[in-house]
């Protein structure tokens, strides 16, 4: 299968600048630069139907679309790498491998967009991910492809690796912008979203790792090439899905977005491990509701996932054998948001720690009835939160009632977890 | 009283340095806390004043940065911080019997730091290491699939550095 951007990998070791070079990389660049407008990178990117890979599957060139060109002052773009949502490593996996598509990438969008200064927003832990980096800008500056009159053709852009301390909530765009400024990370309030009025408050993108790491492919080979490569004529190139839990082969593989989930986890991921089977999965990280075996044949891709009842998000597929409690799988991901709220709204700050209560009631066998109904409330009440955390945190909740409504029942009616042999 | 000077010269000018390229002087706040907690192993009280004088922020701007971060300290830990991640696909794999083996070994609740100074054992969210699930950090290092033998050698490894 034709890979994209694990084609340049290496076993055991980041891919060189010399060795990216000479499999064909900053020949797009090259090309954009010498024989391309701006507004002809953004619309090569609109034709690709790319979509942004960061969670909300957002058409990445109508969202540069978006940026007032006439404004005065600076325009930023921000890549985020904070990649803190449980079941999610791929960005980390891409920028080990290599880090020179995501450079690229970022100076091809700063010349569509007109950015003179760009960040990398990298998370707490990935200190070789962010090493590969700078070594890759280093790099990258020294032979004239970043930094002042880039290649001669009077474009200049800059990149500076952010790393950050630890929190998940910095990866919500708004909140990122706020961590960035050096402030508390709590979300901003949208209007005026970050196109208009974004990092100290100039126009502003956020681009997630893999979405802005693709942008060279599609402007060396062309939107219809990309558009291609994917497994439905509805879905639009490769994605990185990265596995964890109960399969044999838990990694991260760049497959066609549309693959069916079955034939990823039966495929690459090497089935079920020795006595395991399937029971269900989050499909895209932890903030997607649960998928079990009646999804095998959903198409992977943005539509048919939300059509099927839950989100593509980040593409990270958590899987779940026989043996897990789903209560408990979901106390364990509630517990998470409640953890990770920003205290900023009422409705997260205090719903989520009530969701846990519920939930460990249910799941040491005090629950009763009335709590399934309460539960189902909170689904939708905390869709009024001031920002997606505390929805996304509602995601497996709905899964649970809506897929796993009668293990719920079984707590409650014989009074303890079903999966607990005591 | 005139306050003691209790960073070197010389990482106060790679701080201030660091400080003159930023855009705003706040943009690098969460670089010094981290440049400072490594100097003084947490970030005490005085570093907090004197991040805040060298970013023309006041302590309390300083410290509520401080407090958001899941990896800045404001209270003391041991020479080598060991994170276990609790999240879900290392809940899935094992990480609540990982997390209770160490406390059992360090004889430390998390939370705790054992009494000769040496080791710190919190439990912290996903590392982005979630197919190499249960995970754990010592230091700077991630370690993946981490069973009951290997987590007592990783202490070990680490108790004479
Ligand atoms: C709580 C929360 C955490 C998020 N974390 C990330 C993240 O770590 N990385 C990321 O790319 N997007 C994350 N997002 C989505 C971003 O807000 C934003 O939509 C994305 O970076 C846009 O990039 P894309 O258009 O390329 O997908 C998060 C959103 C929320 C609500
Ligand atoms: S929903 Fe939660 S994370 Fe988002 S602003 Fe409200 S408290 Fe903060
Ligand atoms: S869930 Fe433990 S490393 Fe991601």
């Amino acid at each position: 299968m034709e890979q994209i951007l694990f084609r340049h990998n290496r076993p055991g070791r980041s891919v060189t600048f010399a060795e990216y070079q000479a499999e064909g990389g900053f020949t797009a660049l090259k090309k954009a630069l010498s024989g391309m407008s701006p507004d002809g990178v953004q619309q090569a990117v609109i034709d690709s139907g790319m979509r942004g890979r960061g969670g909300a599957g957002f058409p990445t060139g109508k969202k540069w679309s978006f940026v007032p060109r006439t404004l005065p002052g600076p325009r930023w773009l921000i890549c985020n790498c904070d990649e803190m949502e449980p079941g999610t490593y791929k960005d980390r996996v891409l920028l080990e491998a290599n880090p020179y598509s995501l450079v690229e990438g970022m100076v091809l969008a700063c010349y569509a967009i007109g950015v003179r200064h760009s960040f990398i927003f990298i998370r707490r832990g990935y200190e070789q991910a962010a090493a590969n980096l700078r070594r890759a800008i280093a790099e990258a500056t020294a032979a004239g492809l970043l930094g002042d009159n880039i290649l001669g053709s009077g474009f200049s852009c800059d990149i500076d690796v952010h790393v950050s301390a630890g929190r998940y909530i910095c990866g919500e765009e708004t909140a990122l912008m706020n961590a960035l400024e050096g402030k508390r990370a709590n979300p901003r309030a949208k209007p005026p979203f970050p196109a208009i009025k974004g990092l100290w408050g100039g126009p502003t993108v956020v681009n997630n790792v893999e979405s802005l790491a693709n942008i060279p492919y599609i402007i060396a080979n062309g939107p219809a090439w990309f558009k291609a490569t994917a497994a439905t004529p509805e879905a639009a190139g490769m994605k990185l899905f990265c596995v964890s839990g109960h399969v044999v082969n838990p990694a991260c593989f760049e497959l066609p977005l549309g693959m069916p989930l079955g034939e990823i986890i039966d495929g690459p991921c090497g089935g079920m491990r020795p006595g395991s089977s399937f029971k269900a999965c989050l499909p895209g990280g932890a903030s997607t509701p649960y998928f079990t075996a009646d999804h095998w044949g959903v198409p992977m891709d943005f539509d048919p996932v939300a059509k099927a009842g839950s989100r593509l998000g980040t593409g990270g597929i958590v899987v779940f054998d026989q043996q897990t409690c789903m209560v408990a799988a979901t106390l364990n991901l509630v517990r998470f948001y409640a953890r990770e709220s920003c205290g900023w709204c009422t409705p997260c700050r205090e719903g989520l720690p009530f969701v846990v209560h519920l939930l460990e009631l249910i799941e040491s066998g005090s629950g009763s009835e009335e709590h399934i109904g309460i539960l189902r409330e909170h689904v939708q009440q905390l869709n009024y939160a001031f920002c997606a955390l505390a929805p996304g945190a509602m995601g497996p909740v709905d899964g649970l009632l809506r897929h796993f409504e009668d293990e719920i029942r079984e707590h409650i009616v014989t009074g303890k977890c079903p999966f607990i042999s005591i | 009283m005139e306050q003691k000077k209790m960073i070197p010269d010389l990482l106060k000018n790679e701080l201030q340095s660091r400080i003159a390229s930023a855009i705003t002087n706040r943009e690098a706040a969460v670089d010094v806390m981290k440049a400072l907690q490594a100097h003084y192993g947490w970030l005490t009280d005085e570093a907090v004043v004197e991040a805040a004088a060298l970013l023309g922020l006041s302590p309390l701007q300083v410290e509520e940065l401080a407090t958001f971060y899941e990896m800045i300290y404001r209270r003391p830990v041991g020479r080598h911080v060991i994170h276990v991640c609790d999240s879900i696909s290392c809940w899935a794999m094992g990480g609540e019997t990982l997390l209770s083996h160490l406390s059992g070994l360090l004889d430390i609740k998390p939370g705790e730091t054992t009494p000769d100074g040496l080791f710190t054992l919190l439990p912290c969210c996903c590392l982005g290491n979630c197919g190499e699930a249960p995970t754990m950090m010592i230091g700077d290092t991630i370690c993946g699939r981490v069973s009951v033998d290997t987590a007592a050698a990783l202490i070990e490894q680490h108790r004479n550095r």
